[in-house]
């Protein structure tokens, strides 16, 4: 489980802060060390974004001059993962699928951490961490996205990632510094959390919601009409043969040599099944949007008992 | 209010310490360096005593060995000085300069010349992050502070840490490095440049003069931070300073470090990083989990009831007559009160229904969904 310094947590919010406020996600590296059990991570670097030209060398050349600079300063180096802003939780995406498994294939530990400014300015930080399961892991590594691979791996959308606790760990300087904020800063609205609103962010999440639930239908109706022509080939093999047979008895009846067996497989393709990684994703990606949305409205159902109780004593 | 200029600070010296006049940079003379350590340990007395003086808020009235004849003095505002000198060269004179107002006590409220420096805590925590990590036998740490500029304040938003050797002659800064960074962090938010540096430590010695130079071809008029991470006094003093020049022109110059004033601002995301790390301060092993869920709530609703019985408990010693009571502190009570909207009671119940159903409904669609795919799930997988 990860151990993250507040360092860390600092870095990446002011990172969207200033960069993110109008693409689409902010994107990092997280750098710590593995100990024990633990995965600590002590310090991260932003990446640019993305420009027009030349951006892959870009990066990877970005990180080893900040890999090496960091070095001369006593720093931790090392690659533990990578965070990824995201927009009301829509972060399920093939991407990100690649980009963590080719992480976590080749560091063990790696893991992937998710941070949603728009939770966290409605009063709690919410910084989450993914790992692959090993199952997935496997699929990714055999690239089998069909069916029959997807149900040897018995694999649903639940058991896509698995969420690994975070745990922010102070040093004690950190929390002489704290005690010296507390004292020196004045004190700001600490109370977003308390705010009744929740039309606004109910009506985004449903909105990304049903354009996913639209996506899987589509993804639903290409699954069918595969299976559809799978049966009517099916169909279409049988009475082929059946005709076949009756064709050569009638031959045999009437003495003439009977037709050769053709192949049949060469006369009906069957039909490409078509792949079923996208479905997990954006099976996984709802089940997400409908986590959150619960969480959303269990909150704010009490933020309303609360409310209640105070018209109570009015 | 009668200001005792620079220039004149420097004749003083030059009158107290007339063997310090040579020049010389190079070779310190004995003369100078004995009455500059002379002029040290004056001052280093005379700032434990200004400490203690300003912590309780005293008239100052003893000064020793500095002449504060030649100091006008005003009432309530006076105007010390405190004077250290190198060893190396006479003629690089750090000052600090401190201004008591009236009826402050506490050391780090001081009045204001130039910009305020805003800082984001993220640098902060940058900083004592790499004061841990820093190398044996260092003892303190150096780096460079990225920024943006406005006309009256400057926001200090990103560091980071330059390696750096320093002994009792020298310093050396390796500028390589820190030009490679900037250029690094440049790519990513291209709106931030160089404003300053930062040292840990407490005060303000003869290399940070040098540093500060090098400091000032990077950046017009750059700014120095220093973090007391050895806690010398107790607390982490963080402050703020800024170079002038001064000196009579032509003959002796120094550099004057003078404090600006330090606040802390926050973006509203951050405030709320910075409130879960504040309190990892209670847990006695320093670590927090992210709490989820209701619990949030809960934890929010406990802090605007404890903060209800506090004033509560304010209002009770006012209405027996312990505490003699406050007319703002009233006003702001009113409009306590008066911000629970007075709603009838029916249409109140009204609008907690429909917002109760509209929630209630999004959670039992979102589980219909979360029943459909794993239903969906099962029959591809027959």
């Amino acid at each position: 489980l990860p151990v993250s310094l507040p360092k860390v947590v600092l870095k990446i919010i002011k990172h969207y802060q200033e960069e993110g406020q109008g693409s689409e996600v902010v994107q990092g590296v997280l750098l710590g060390l593995v100990v024990d059990d633990r995965l600590e991570i002590t310090n991260c670097f932003p990446f640019p974004q993305h420009t027009e030209d030349d951006a892959d060398f870009d990066e990877v050349q970005y990180q080893m001059e900040m890999m090496r600079s960091l070095r001369h300063v006593n720093i931790d180096h090392l690659h533990v993962g990578w965070y990824q802003s995201t927009y009301y939780g829509s972060f399920v995406s093939r991407a990100l699928l690649d980009s963590q498994f080719s992480y976590q294939h080749a560091i063990e530990e790696s893991v992937v951490l998710i941070y949603d400014p728009i939770k966290t300015a409605q009063g709690s930080l919410s910084l989450k961490a993914y790992r692959l399961t090993p199952k997935l892991m496997e699929i990714c590594k055999e690239k089998d996205f069909t069916p029959e691979g997807l149900k040897k791996a018995n694999i649903g959308f639940e058991h896509m990632f698995e969420e690994v606790p975070i745990v922010i760990k102070n040093s004690h300087l950190i929390s002489v510094l704290m005690w010296e904020l507390e004292d020196k800063s004045t004190v700001a609205d600490k109370h977003e959390l308390l705010n009744l609103s929740s039309s606004n962010h109910l009506e985004k999440s449903l909105q990304l919601l049903m354009d996913r639930v639209d996506d899987m239908s589509q993804d639903i109706v290409k699954y069918n009409t595969y299976s559809r022509n799978l049966s009517k080939q099916q169909q279409q093999k049988h009475q082929y043969l059946q005709r076949r047979q009756q064709e050569n008895a009638q031959r045999q009846s009437r003495g003439e040599p009977p037709l050769p067996e053709e192949d049949i497989t060469k006369m009906f393709k069957p039909p490409q099944p078509p792949p079923r990684m996208d479905t997990l994703l954006i099976a996984g990606q709802i089940n997400n949007y409908c986590q959150n949305v619960k969480e959303f409205t269990s909150q704010n159902l009490g933020k309303l008992f609360m409310a209640e109780a105070l018209q109570g004593h009015n | 209010m009668n200001m005792c200029r620079p220039v004149d600070v420097a004749k003083w010296w030059q009158q107290e310490n007339p063997a310090a006049q040579r020049r010389a940079p190079s070779s310190s003379s004995p003369s100078s360096s004995s009455s500059s350590v002379r002029l040290m340990e004056a001052v280093r007395c005379v700032a434990s005593e200004q400490r203690r003086m300003l912590s309780s808020a005293q008239p100052l009235s003893t000064l020793p060995r500095l002449r504060r004849s030649s100091f006008p003095q005003q009432r309530g505002r006076s105007r010390h000085f405190l004077i250290t000198a190198t060893s190396t060269s006479g003629l690089q004179v750090a000052l600090y300069v401190f201004t008591e107002a009236g009826e402050l006590s506490s050391f780090s409220k001081m009045s204001v010349f130039g910009p305020v420096v805003k800082i984001h805590p993220v640098v902060l925590a940058s900083i004592c992050d790499s004061y841990e990590r820093r190398n044996e036998g260092a003892s303190r740490v150096i780096g460079t502070l990225l920024g943006t500029i406005d006309k009256h304040s400057i926001e200090v938003t990103n560091c980071f840490s330059v390696p750096h050797n320093e002994s009792e002659d020298e310093v050396a800064v390796d500028m390589e490095f820190a030009k490679n960074m900037y250029e690094l962090h440049k790519r990513v938010s291209p709106t931030e440049v160089i404003i300053g540096w930062y040292a840990t430590g407490f005060d303000i010695t003869e290399h940070s003069v040098l540093i500060h130079e090098y400091y000032s071809r990077e950046a017009s008029n750059p700014i120095h931070l220093t973090v007391d991470s050895a806690l010398q006094s107790g607390k982490m003093n963080i402050r703020a300073y800024v170079s002038a020049q001064m000196g009579v022109p032509g003959k002796t110059v120094g550099v004057m470090f003078t404090p600006l004033s330090v606040k802390y601002v926050y973006y509203d995301t951050e405030r709320i990083g910075v409130d879960l790390l504040q309190r990892t301060r209670v847990t006695p092993s320093r670590t927090k989990g992210l709490t989820s869920d209701l619990s949030q709530v809960a934890g929010s609703a406990a802090r605007v009831q404890d903060m209800l019985t506090t004033v509560l408990a304010y209002i009770e010693d006012v209405l027996s007559g312990k505490v003699t009571a406050d007319n703002s502190v009233g006003r702001f009570l009113m409009d306590l009160v008066n911000k629970v909207p007075t709603i009838s009671a029916e249409d109140f119940e009204n609008m907690l229904n429909s917002n109760i159903n509209d929630l209630l409904m999004v959670t039992y669609l979102s589980n219909l969904t979360q029943a459909q795919i794993a239903l969906n799930e099962k029959l591809v997988l027959l």
